[in-house]
């Protein structure tokens, strides 16, 4: 794809249901962006993981699977930055009454880490309020050019 | 694809082969109902074989948590061989080593069992 007069090589924004399938095919639209841009393969790997995460979190936890509730994605690439925004249109997600997955005491808990490895796979994490209702997850992974 | 287990006996340890990949769905939830056959037959030395897993995620991750707390539970042990680098980094980011005895080779893996 060429680049665009504001710097941009990829752009999607997409309205998905709330089913596990949407996982797919999220990843699979990041995952063009990636290739676009030329990232490493373990970059690509750790970015779809990423962004396996957080539609699993706006799915499952967010959405609840339900069928009237979407999830909107949206990827914006530069030839050197790749920023994906993710949104449910759930409850709203306080992130500080998430128990730390690292602390003894919740080392064996089932559940509680998809954060913590989108935080370890991505350069920049935020999550705030979604302008209309739900949460809304923003995440970036810069591309180092030799 | 989602992860095809299948299990063989070494010794008196059960070596459970994994292959694919143990994320969200069907995936995690064949090894929950596998590790709960095992623990209901009183299979006691575990020993999960990650060699041809090719992705895991949190809910992976969990299921394993689960997996190692129901056999310990029940008097027993689970243990790890043959993870890919990226399994490993899992567990390093995730803390997990500390959870987990991981094995490269499968013998010292079921010599360890006690």
């Amino acid at each position: 794809m060429a680049e665009t007069e504001h710097g941009k090589i990829y752009e999607s924004h997409v309205l998905l249901n709330s089913t596990l399938d949407s996982v797919d095919k999220a990843e699979e639209i990041v995952l063009e962006a990636v290739k676009e841009m030329g990232f490493e393969e373990d970059d690509g790997h750790q970015i779809g993981m990423a962004i396996r995460e957080c539609m699993v979190n706006a799915v499952v936890h967010g959405n609840r699977y339900n069928a009237k509730k979407h999830v909107h994605l949206d990827v914006d690439a530069t030839p050197t930055q790749l920023t994906v925004t993710i949104g449910d249109e759930g409850e709203g997600f306080d992130l500080g009454s998430l128990p730390d997955p690292l602390a003894s005491e919740n080392l064996l808990r089932q559940s509680g880490r998809g954060i913590l490895l989108i935080r370890a796979f991505m350069d920049d994490f935020d999550l705030h309020p979604r302008p209309g209702g739900g949460t809304e997850v923003r995440i970036v992974k810069n591309l180092s050019r030799p | 694809m989602s992860v095809k287990l299948t299990t063989r006996q070494v010794g008196d340890v059960t070596v459970i082969d994994a292959v694919g990949r143990i994320t969200l769905g069907e995936g995690a939830s064949t090894f929950r109902d596998l590790i709960r056959d095992l623990s209901a037959k009183g299979d006691k030395k575990v020993l999960l074989n990650l060699g041809e897993v090719s992705y895991i995620d949190s809910s992976g991750i969990g299921e394993m948590v689960s997996g190692f707390t129901t056999v310990t539970n029940n008097g027993g042990q689970l243990k790890l061989e043959g993870l890919s680098k990226r399994v490993k980094d899992l567990l390093q980011i995730t803390k997990l080593y500390t959870v987990f005895e991981v094995f490269d080779d499968e013998a010292d893996a079921i010599r360890s069992f006690v």
